[in-house]
C-alpha cells in the first residue's frame, strides 16, 4: 500500500480560555451522544437494520457541536451526507434520526432518505445532500432569500475537503461574495475526499487560502478542539451576521472510521489513523474539563451513560416505527398530483 | 323517400357486414340494381335495391357489422341528393363513422357531404378489437374478423384466434357457413315434425324425350335431367300448395309462386340454396339457363340477396353423388324438401316383363304440421305422372 | 473461465493498459482506493500513478480532460463513480464530446471511453440510484453500451477502445459481484449488436444491463406456466440494434420492454416506438413496458424494490400481453 506522511496538523493554536460547566456539560453531552449514536449505528448496520451507505462522523464530533452552538434557531443549516452529528447537534430528536437510518416512517424524512438525507425544515436543517458540493449553491440561495425577504439570519453550509475540488465550491464562494450574502462556509477538512488524500486532490492544501481569490475572509481552525472551533465559528458567524458577506472557516479534523461503513482503507495507514486518534476530540475535551476542574469524572461518566441511554431510546423508537405503506410509493414527488402525471 | 335496410338473407341471419358500397351518394339507382355487398355467415352476397331513385345518403359504412333491419342508406327522389361530384371526405372521415343505427332509430339529420363520406373502403372489420398482426393475417387468410371471439389482451382478436378460425374450415367464411347450416338444420330438426315418403319413378319416357331433344339442339341448348325434375316438381306443387309454403307463427302461409331452392354444394365446402324463380312458369330451356347461371353465381360468391331469400320449397338432387335416395331436412320456414337420388338403370316390370329402365327415387320430407302422408304420397305420384309426359313439361 | 463482473472489468482494464501505451485510466478513487467498486484495484501498483490517476471530485474537469486527452492522441478511460455524479460532467459530454467531430467538420476525433456505475437496488437512495443511461442514449455523437454479463464486461472495453468516437459504458452497480463465464475471445457479437440471452417464441422481453438477469429470472418463472419468453439483451443503447429487436418481435409477435429508467421519455419509449414503426403488423398485442416508478428512488428496501422493475412485474406484464385475464390487472 502507499505510504505517506501524516497530514499536517492545524496550525492554529488551541484556544484557551474558560468555559462554564453548563456549556461544557452541553457540548460534551452532545459529542458523546453523537459518538455513542454512531457507534450504535455501526452495530445496527452490521446487524442489517441499517442499509445503503452509512457515513460516520466519529472523530469529527467537535466540529458539529461547536459550529452549531454558534448558530441561532433562525439560522439555516445545509449539510452533507455525513450529517448525523450535525442533525443531533441541531437538536433533531435522536429517535427521528435513528428511525431515518432504519428507513421507518417515523424517521426525520419519513424514511425516504436514509442516512444521507436527513431533513428537518422546522429546525431549518436542510439536509442531507449526497452529491459532493451540491449543498453549496443551495446555501447561497437560502441566504439570498433571507437577504431579499429580508430575514435576519445566516446560513451555515457544511462541506468536506472533497467538495473544494468541485466547481460549485468556487462558483458559490464567488457568488456569495459578489452579492455579499450571509453564508458561513464550514469546511470539514478530514483530509480525504473519500479515499483520495487532500494533497492528491488539491494543489493548494490550505483550503483557508482559497477564499482569498473570491475576497471571502477565511480562517483555519483545529477541528479536534471543540473550544477553539467554537470560538472561531462564533467570530465568523458574527462577522457574517453583521452583513459583511460570507466567511470561510476551515475546520481541520479527521474521521476515525472508513469513508462509508466499510472500506479496506488502502489509501491511508493504520499508523496515521492511530496518530489522529490520540487527538480524539472527546478525549481532549474531557481531559481539559477534568483537568480544569470544570466537570468531575463522575459527571462525565453520567453524561456518557445518558448518551447511551438516549441512543438506546432512539433505537427503540426506530424499532417501534412502521414501514411506510407501499401504496404511498409515489407520495411527495410533487406537492399535488396532476392527472397527466 | 325509401329506406335501404340490411336485408335478412336467410332465416338464421341476425346480422351482416356491409363490405362494399357499389353505389355512392348521388348515384341514380334502379330497382334490381346491385348496390352493396353484404358478408353473412353464409358468404358474400350482392344486395339489390327494390326501388328507383337516387342514393342520397349512406348510413352504414363499409366494414360495419349491423343487425338485420338496420338502415343502410336512404334512397330519395333525387331532389335532395348531393351532387355526384361531392367533395371527397377528408382522411379523418374514418373517425367520424357513425355507430350502427338500430332498426328503430329515426332518420339521422339532414344529409351533408361530411356525413356521407365516400372515402376509400375502410379496412375490413373496422371497429373490431384486433391486433395488427391478427388484421394482417386475417387479410392474408381471407378470414373475416367480425365473427371471431378474441382471446388476447382486453378480448382482442390475436393471431391464434385468426389461425384457429382459418383452421376450422379453410377460411372463416366456410366455417361460419358450416355453422350456419348446422344451426338451421338443428333448428329444423328440433321444431319441424318431419315425415318421409319415397317412390321410384320410371324415367324411361323422360330419358327418351331428353335424348331426342338434345340430339336436335346445339350443346348450348341441351338440357339436363334435373330441369325436367324441377319443372315436374313445380307443376306438382301447384296442386299441393301446403308443400310450397311457409310455416310461420303457427300457421301455414302458401306461396303465390313456386321458387325452388336448389341445394348447391360449393367447391370450398359448405352449401347454399339459391332459388330458381317461378319454375312453374318457365320453359325447360329457360330453366336450364337459369340453373346454369345460378350455380355459377353461387360458386363464384356473387349471389344476390333475392337468390337466397325467395325459395318457397327446396329440391336436393344427389344426381351425381351415387346415392339412391335422400331424406332431407326441411329448410325452415319452408314445409317440404324434395329429394332425387341418382338416376340408374334398374330391372323394371312392364306388362309382366322385367325390362331394364332408367329410374330415380324421389323422396319427400314434409312438415307434418302442414301436410300428411296421404297428401304427400299423392304429391310424389303426381311428379311421377308428370314425368311420364315430358313433352308437356 | 468463471469470474465476477468486477474481475472481468479489471482483466479488461489490465489488458488495455498493458496493450496500448496511449491508454490511461482516471477517475475518482480509481487508484489508491482501488475504485469505488474495486474494478481498478491493484492497477495503480501495476501501472503507476501516471497511468492510473486519482482525480479530485471534479467531474466536469476530469471528464472534459479525458475529452481533451483523446483529442491529443491518447486513449483515455475515464471512470465516473456513478451516473448521478456524471451529471456534473454532462456539459462536457453533450456540448463537447458529442459535438467536436461534427462542429469541426470532421477534423476532430474523440476516442474516449467513459465508464460509470448506474442503477438502483442497493438502498443508496435518491442521489445514487438512478438509471440515466437512456439520457446518454439520446445524444448523437456518442455511443452507449451496457454490459449485462461478465463476458461483456470483459470484452466490451477493448472493443470500445477501438472505436474512433466516445463510448460510454454503463455498468449496473448490482452486477459487480455477479459471477459469470468469460470466454477467451470477444465472440461473434459486435460491440453494438443485441444478443438473444434466452430463445423463446411467445414474447420478446427486451432488457439491458441489470435488468437482463431479472428478465431471465422472469422467463424461468414463465416457463413453468408454459410461456416461452425470449430474452433480448440490448447490449448497445446507442445505436440500438433494430434488426435484432425487430426480428425477434416479428417472431414472437409480442414485446415487453424492461427499463430501469423512468417510463416517461425513456429508452423503453424509444424501443416501443421503433417496434411499432418497424413491426406494427406483426404485433399481436400492444408493447408493454416495465419501468421504474416515477419517483426518486426511496431508501427503504420495500419501497425501493417496489420502485424498480422486478421479475414478478415482468411476469405480470408478459401475462398481460398474452392473456386477457391478466391484462385487466396489469399496470398501466
Amino acid at each position: 500500500m502507499a505510504t505517506r506522511e501524516a497530514p499536517p496538523l492545524p496550525k492554529t493554536p488551541a484556544a484557551s480560555g474558560a468555559i462554564d460547566a453548563a456549556t461544557a456539560r452541553s457540548w460534551l453531552g452532545q459529542m458523546l451522544l453523537i459518538r455513542r449514536f454512531e457507534e450504535k449505528a455501526a452495530e445496527l448496520y452490521s446487524a442489517g437494520k441499517i442499509r445503503g451507505f452509512l457515513h460516520l462522523s466519529i472523530g469529527e464530533e467537535a466540529v458539529s457541536v461547536a459550529a452549531i452552538a454558534a448558530l441561532t434557531e433562525a439560522d439555516n443549516i445545509v449539510s452533507t451526507y455525513r450529517e448525523h452529528g450535525h442533525a443531533l447537534a441541531r437538536g433533531l430528536p435522536p429517535g427521528a434520526v435513528m428511525a431515518e437510518l432504519y428507513g421507518k416512517a417515523n424517521g426525520a424524512s419519513r424514511g425516504r432518505g436514509g442516512s444521507m438525507h436527513i431533513f428537518d425544515v422546522g429546525r431549518r436543517f436542510y439536509g442531507g445532500n449526497a452529491i459532493v458540493a451540491g449543498g453549496l449553491p443551495l446555501a447561497v440561495g437560502l441566504a439570498l432569500a433571507d437577504r431579499l425577504r429580508p430575514r435576519p439570519a445566516i446560513t451555515a453550509c457544511f462541506f468536506g475537503d472533497g467538495a473544494v475540488a468541485e466547481g460549485e465550491f468556487h462558483e458559490s464562494l464567488n457568488l456569495a461574495s459578489l452579492w455579499k450574502l450571509p453564508v458561513l462556509f464550514l469546511c470539514e477538512n478530514n483530509y480525504y475526499a473519500m479515499g483520495t488524500a487532500l494533497d492528491r486532490h488539491q494543489a493548494e492544501t490550505d483550503i483557508s487560502l482559497k477564499g482569498g481569490a473570491y475576497r471571502v475572509p477565511s480562517v483555519a481552525v483545529d477541528g479536534m478542539d471543540v473550544m477553539a472551533t467554537a470560538s472561531a465559528v462564533r467570530a465568523a458567524a458574527e462577522q457574517v451576521r453583521s452583513g459583511a458577506g460570507p466567511f470561510l472557516l476551515e475546520c481541520r479534523t479527521y474521521r476515525f472510521r472508513a469513508h462509508s461503513m466499510y472500506d479496506p482503507e488502502l489509501y491511508r495507514s493504520k499508523e496515521e489513523v492511530e496518530q489522529w486518534k490520540r487527538r480524539d476530540p472527546i478525549a481532549l475535551f474531557r481531559a481539559r474539563l477534568e483537568g480544569g476542574g470544570i466537570l468531575a469524572a463522575a459527571a462525565i461518566e453520567a453524561l456518557d451513560r445518558e448518551a447511551r441511554a438516549v441512543t438506546d431510546q432512539a433505537v427503540a423508537f426506530a424499532e417501534a416505527g412502521e414501514w411506510e405503506p407501499v401504496a404511498d410509493l409515489l407520495k411527495d414527488v410533487y406537492a399535488r398530483e396532476l392527472p397527466c402525471g | 323517400m325509401g329506406e335501404f335496410r340490411m336485408p335478412t338473407l336467410g332465416a338464421d341471419m341476425v346480422a351482416g357486414t356491409l363490405t362494399e358500397w357499389y353505389k355512392h351518394p348521388g348515384d341514380v339507382v334502379n330497382r334490381g340494381d346491385i348496390i352493396a355487398a353484404v358478408d353473412t355467415d353464409k358468404g358474400s352476397i350482392d344486395v339489390e335495391v327494390f326501388e328507383d331513385g337516387v342514393l342520397e345518403r349512406v348510413v352504414v359504412e363499409e366494414g360495419q357489422k349491423v343487425p338485420v333491419g338496420t338502415l343502410l342508406a336512404v334512397i330519395g327522389s333525387g331532389a335532395g341528393a348531393p351532387a355526384p361530384a361531392a367533395a371527397p371526405s377528408p382522411p379523418a372521415a374514418a373517425a367520424q363513422v357513425p355507430p350502427p343505427t338500430p332498426p328503430s332509430a329515426a332518420a339521422p339529420a339532414a344529409p351533408s357531404p361530411s356525413a356521407a363520406p365516400t372515402a376509400a373502403p375502410l379496412p375490413p372489420a373496422h371497429g373490431v378489437r384486433a391486433s395488427p398482426l391478427a388484421r394482417r393475417l386475417a387479410a392474408d387468410l381471407r378470414v373475416d374478423l367480425t365473427g371471431i371471439t378474441g382471446s388476447g389482451p382486453g378480448g382482442a382478436i390475436v393471431k391464434e384466434d385468426v389461425e384457429a378460425a382459418a383452421a376450422r374450415g379453410g377460411g372463416d367464411r366456410s366455417a361460419r357457413m358450416r355453422r350456419a347450416i348446422a344451426a338451421a338444420m338443428a333448428k329444423s330438426n328440433r321444431e319441424i315434425p318431419h315425415f318421409y315418403l319415397a317412390t321410384t319413378i320410371d324415367l324411361g319416357a323422360a330419358s327418351a324425350w331428353l335424348a331426342q331433344w338434345n340430339a336436335a339442339h346445339p350443346p348450348a341448348e341441351r338440357l339436363l335431367p334435373a330441369v325436367l325434375l324441377l319443372k315436374a316438381t313445380a307443376l306438382a306443387l301447384l296442386e299441393f300448395p301446403e308443400l310450397n309454403a311457409r310455416w310461420e307463427q303457427e300457421s301455414l302461409q302458401p306461396a303465390a309462386e313456386v321458387h325452388i331452392g336448389m341445394v348447391t354444394s360449393l367447391r370450398g365446402g359448405g352449401l347454399v340454396i339459391p332459388a330458381v324463380h317461378q319454375v312453374n312458369r318457365r320453359t325447360l330451356p329457360e330453366l336450364m339457363r337459369e340453373v346454369r347461371e345460378l350455380v355459377q353465381r353461387a360458386r363464384s360468391g356473387t349471389l344476390r340477396s333475392s337468390d337466397l331469400t325467395d325459395g318457397t320449397v327446396t329440391v336436393t338432387s344427389l344426381g351425381d353423388r351415387g346415392a339412391d335416395a335422400v331424406f332431407g331436412v326441411i329448410y325452415p320456414p319452408q314445409t317440404a324438401l324434395i329429394g332425387f337420388g341418382t338416376p340408374a338403370e334398374r330391372p323394371w316390370v312392364v306388362a309382366g316383363q322385367v325390362v331394364p329402365r332408367q329410374v330415380v327415387t324421389a323422396s319427400l320430407a314434409a312438415d307434418h304440421r302442414a301436410s300428411d302422408g296421404h297428401r304427400g304420397g299423392m304429391f310424389l305420384a303426381t311428379i311421377a305422372r308428370l314425368l311420364q309426359q315430358p313433352e308437356g313439361l | 473461465m468463471r469470474m465476477t463482473y468486477r474481475e472481468a472489468l479489471r482483466t479488461a482494464l489490465t489488458e488495455a493498459l498493458s496493450a496500448d501505451p496511449r491508454v490511461f485510466l482516471m477517475g475518482e478513487d480509481v487508484g489508491r482506493y482501488g475504485g469505488a467498486y474495486a474494478a481498478s484495484k491493484g492497477l495503480l501498483e501495476q501501472f503507476g500513478p501516471d497511468r492510473v490517476r486519482d482525480t479530485p471530485l471534479s467531474e466536469s474537469a476530469f471528464v472534459g480532460a479525458g475529452i481533451g486527452a483523446a483529442l491529443g492522441g491518447m486513449r483515455p478511460i475515464v471512470e465516473v463513480m456513478t451516473v448521478n455524479f456524471s451529471l456534473l460532467a454532462l456539459d462536457q459530454v453533450v456540448n463537447s464530446a458529442a459535438t467536436l467531430r461534427h462542429m469541426s467538420g470532421g477534423q476532430l476525433s474523440v476516442p474516449l471511453v467513459v465508464r460509470m456505475a448506474t442503477g438502483g437496488g442497493r438502498q443508496v437512495a435518491a442521489q445514487h440510484s438512478h438509471s440515466l443511461e437512456g439520457w446518454y442514449a439520446h445524444v448523437p455523437g456518442i455511443r452507449v453500451v451496457a454490459p449485462a454479463t461478465a463476458h461483456d464486461a470483459r470484452w466490451m472495453l477493448p472493443a470500445a477502445l477501438r472505436e474512433p468516437d466516445p463510448v460510454f459504458i454503463f455498468e449496473h452497480a448490482m452486477l459487480y459481484p455477479e459471477e459469470g463465464e468469460v470466454g477467451e475471445e470477444p465472440g461473434p457479437l459486435p460491440l453494438f449488436a443485441a444478443a438473444i440471452r434466452r430463445p423463446g417464441r411467445d414474447v420478446t422481453v427486451i432488457a439491458h444491463g441489470g435488468s437482463v438477469g431479472k428478465a431471465l429470472a422472469a422467463a424461468e418463472q414463465l416457463a413453468t406456466e408454459g410461456i416461452e419468453a425470449e430474452v433480448l439483451d440490448l447490449r448497445s443503447l446507442r445505436p440500438l440494434d433494430d434488426a435484432t429487436i425487430l426480428e425477434s418481435v416479428r417472431r414472437c409477435h409480442r414485446a415487453v420492454v424492461v427499463d430501469e429508467g423512468w417510463r416517461s421519455g425513456s429508452l423503453s419509449a424509444e424501443i416501443a416506438s421503433r417496434i411499432s414503426e418497424g413491426a406494427f403488423f406483426e404485433l399481436d398485442a400492444p408493447v408493454a413496458r416495465v419501468c421504474s416508478a416515477e419517483v426518486p428512488i426511496p431508501y427503504p428496501k420495500h419501497l425501493e424494490d417496489t420502485a424498480l422493475p422486478q421479475p414478478d412485474g415482468i411476469c405480470a406484464a408478459v401475462r398481460g400481453v398474452l392473456q386477457p385475464a391478466q391484462a385487466a390487472g396489469a399496470k398501466a
